[in-house]
């Protein structure tokens, strides 16, 4: 995976309570034995128009179909961002689309779990930072970037303010690593070859 | 000492702990079933990985399989044959060990890790399906994980995690008449709620836990999951043994006396302790069955559905009066004589052999009411067959039920069948959530006999006046 290191990036605000994963990437969207190609589903519910269940375009006003939001990489919530069934192909969706970081007021826990092992950062900020970051890059937000320093655990407003943020080390090590979760585990691959070497020793029965 | 049963096998299970507070875990078994496993077989394939270890990896197709006699790979649910065939060719790829849709030993993942022997007592199996939990009846940890999980169980064999608390529920006395594993489990849920063991691995212990057989200690673990557990669990006994005594994949010779020794070691230490401790006398228990869209929305079947004054907070309130309008019911009204649309007896909670038994012997000579579609799916080939040669069939066919193929079935939309909106369902499986068994379809959860019970009299009835 793609190391995170910084960060600069199209702030997309979807600043709502409670995005679930269902709005995030509906169940329809999620016919596919992979996890490539949900980016077409991301929040297909607000993102087209619909001729019963046939897509028709897209909804002009929903944010990602803003010219000035095409670039979107990093993305703006409300509190419990991602609630909702466990689904992963949410995060699929999200990574797919080119979604690179999501700064929240809260997160759903399952969620939350499951974006570093798909290297993407989940930022918890307090609202009244949320809201100032939202204010600093809405006049023009192609030029208005943030820039995410993962290193410093800092979030930088284009208006210069940096607020800073923390993340489970784990996580942070996954990410700025370039790790996922399988890599990471990997890491230690030679406890695992000795525990089962002494394991089939003492519990040979257990083998097949 | 001071050990529980499940830091027993957790603890011989840890590879390493880790700087960040979490476990390595090594995993004895991995089973994955087409819905889920497909996805991580290919994206693994994807990333060039290897599994790790495919002669502990095995693979069935229960959950998009159509259960329909004479099925093939085709299934009602759009894009469900492509899940199937991609299973198929990728579960050969990698070289693990697949019970296709017309193998003998084809059924529902956690049916048949049991009854082939791959799940054993103090073992550790994963799977990406949350009701893995079953396995704690033969007393192995059932790991249920998500897709992610899932490639790295079969990339490392192993689980990362941080070790849950722990809860002992201890069931005192005896069973009344008529009263099952179900109704234990669901009396549990609705007197401590759908959230009741969050954060908690689950030992099931004490003498009415003990006097169940091994297929009802199945049921009661399969709903671990339903109170929010990590797991369920039940010590292995001698009855444990000779369950899995002779079963394909289970030890023979020198290894099965290895077995022996350790089993007899799986239990929790007189001085251990709990987190927390839940005791349930069973003369309190009567044949329940659920009224809402939670399984903790569960009363005595003669019992009438709460008064939305009875519930601690606004929240529970709120979710009760809405829970009533989706199921049509009022507050105060009795579910006794309620009419209904559809019976169905199947799923990993209830569709083993003792439950079709249990379900024949009130159906015997009898007929499901005219207005009722009452389907019966079997957990597993080897289910189906033994039933077959008991005349389990037949009393199920004369009485009016479709006899099924083994799979998921309608537990959830698999082979995308449903029960229609508004139709009310009496089932034996394990989730009345909204929309589970089809689109506004309103769920009734409830043992293998009072299913029978209600098909025959066409409405909710209680099973003891009919046996
Ligand atoms: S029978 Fe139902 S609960 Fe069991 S594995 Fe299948 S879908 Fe899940």
């Amino acid at each position: 995976m793609r190391p995170f290191t910084q960060h600069i990036g199209v702030v997309a605000p979807i600043i709502v309570d409670n995005v679930d994963t269902d709005q995030i990437i509906p169940s329809r969207e999620m016919k596919r034995v992979s996890k490539h190609g949900l980016g077409d589903g991301l929040f297909a519910g607000s993102r087209y128009n619909y001729d019963g269940m046939k897509k028709v375009g897209l909804r002009k006003n929903f944010v990602l179909n803003k010219p000035e939001y095409c670039e979107a990489s990093v993305m703006l919530g409300g509190e419990n961002w991602g609630c909702g069934s466990s689904r992963e192909h949410a995060v699929w969706a999200l990574c797919d689309y080119g979604i690179r970081a999501i700064i929240a007021k809260s997160f759903g826990r399952i969620f939350l779990r499951n974006c570093a092992r798909n290297g993407l950062l989940a930022i918890e900020l307090p609202a009244e930072q949320i809201d100032l970051l939202a204010q600093s890059t809405a006049p023009a937000p192609q030029s208005n970037r943030v820039l995410i320093d993962l290193e410093k655990g800092e979030v930088q407003a284009p208006s210069g303010e940096v607020f800073s943020f923390h993340i489970a080390e784990s996580d942070r090590n996954m990410l700025l690593n370039g790790l996922d979760h399988i890599e990471y585990t990997i890491q230690h691959e030679d406890q695992i070859a000795r525990f089962t070497e002494s394991d089939k020793k003492t519990r040979p029965w257990a083998y097949l | 000492m001071k050990q529980t049963l499940f830091d027993k096998i957790w603890d011989s299970h840890v590879v390493k702990e880790l700087d960040d507070g979490t476990s390595l875990i090594y995993l004895d078994r991995i089973f994955i079933h087409e819905r889920t496993g497909s996805i991580a077989l290919t994206s693994l394939k994807d990333q060039g990985r290897p599994v790790r270890n495919p002669a502990h990896v095995f693979a069935t197709m229960d959950h998009i399989v159509d259960t329909l006699p004479g099925r093939g790979d085709s299934t009602l649910m759009p894009g469900g044959e492509e899940f199937i065939k991609t299973m198929r060719v990728e579960a050969n790829d990698a070289g693990l060990t697949l019970f296709d849709i017309n193998d003998p030993r084809h059924g529902i993942t956690h049916i048949i890790s049991a009854e082939q022997g791959i799940t054993l007592p103090g073992l550790v199996a994963a799977c990406p399906d949350s009701h893995t939990c079953t396995l704690g009846g033969l007393g192995a940890i059932g790991w249920g994980v998500g897709t992610s999980d899932c490639e790295h169980a079969l990339a490392t064999e192993t689980l990362r995690a941080v070790k849950p608390k722990q809860l002992r529920v201890r069931f005192d006395g005896e069973l009344r008449p008529g009263v099952t594993a179900k109704d234990m489990v669901l009396h549990l849920i609705g007197k401590y709620t759908a959230s009741g063991a969050r954060g908690h691995a689950m030992e099931y212990a004490g003498p009415a836990v003990e006097a169940l057989d091994i297929e009802a200690r199945f049921t009661l673990c399969n709903m671990a999951v339903e109170f929010s557990a990590f797991t369920g669990i039940i010590a292995p006994d001698e009855k444990t043994i000779s369950y899995v005594q002779g079963r394909p994949y289970a030890p023979a010779g020198e290894a099965w006396q290895q077995s022996l020794e350790f089993w007899n070691s799986l239990q929790s230490d007189s001085d251990a302790v709990f987190d927390k401790e839940i005791s349930i006398d069973c003369a309190d228990i009567a044949p329940t069955i659920s009224w809402g869209t939670s399984p903790e929305h569960s009363i005595p079947v003669t019992a009438v559905v709460p008064e939305l004054d009875h519930a601690v907070s606004e929240e529970t309130r709120d979710q009760m009066r809405s829970a009533m309008e989706y199921m049509g019911l009022e507050p105060g009204q009795a579910l006794i004589g309620l009419p209904i649309d559809g019976a169905f007896i199947g799923s990993c909670t209830n569709a083993r052999l003792s439950d079709l038994r249990a379900a024949a012997t009130i159906l015997d000579g009898k007929k499901v009411a005219k207005h009722v579609r009452a389907i019966c799916t079997p957990g597993s080939r080897l289910i189906k067959e033994a039933a077959e040669a008991e005349g389990i069939d037949e009393i199920f066919l004369d009485a009016g039920f479709e006899w099924r193929e083994p799979g998921c079935s309608l537990c959830f939309n698999a082979g995308g069948e449903s029960f229609g909106p508004e139709q009310r369902v009496v089932t034996s499986t394990n989730r009345n959530f909204r929309g589970r068994q089809g689109r506004k379809t309103r769920s009734h959860l409830a043992s293998p006999a009072s299913v029978a019970a209600a098909a025959i009299a066409g409405r909710i009835a209680d099973v003891r006046e009919m046996s």
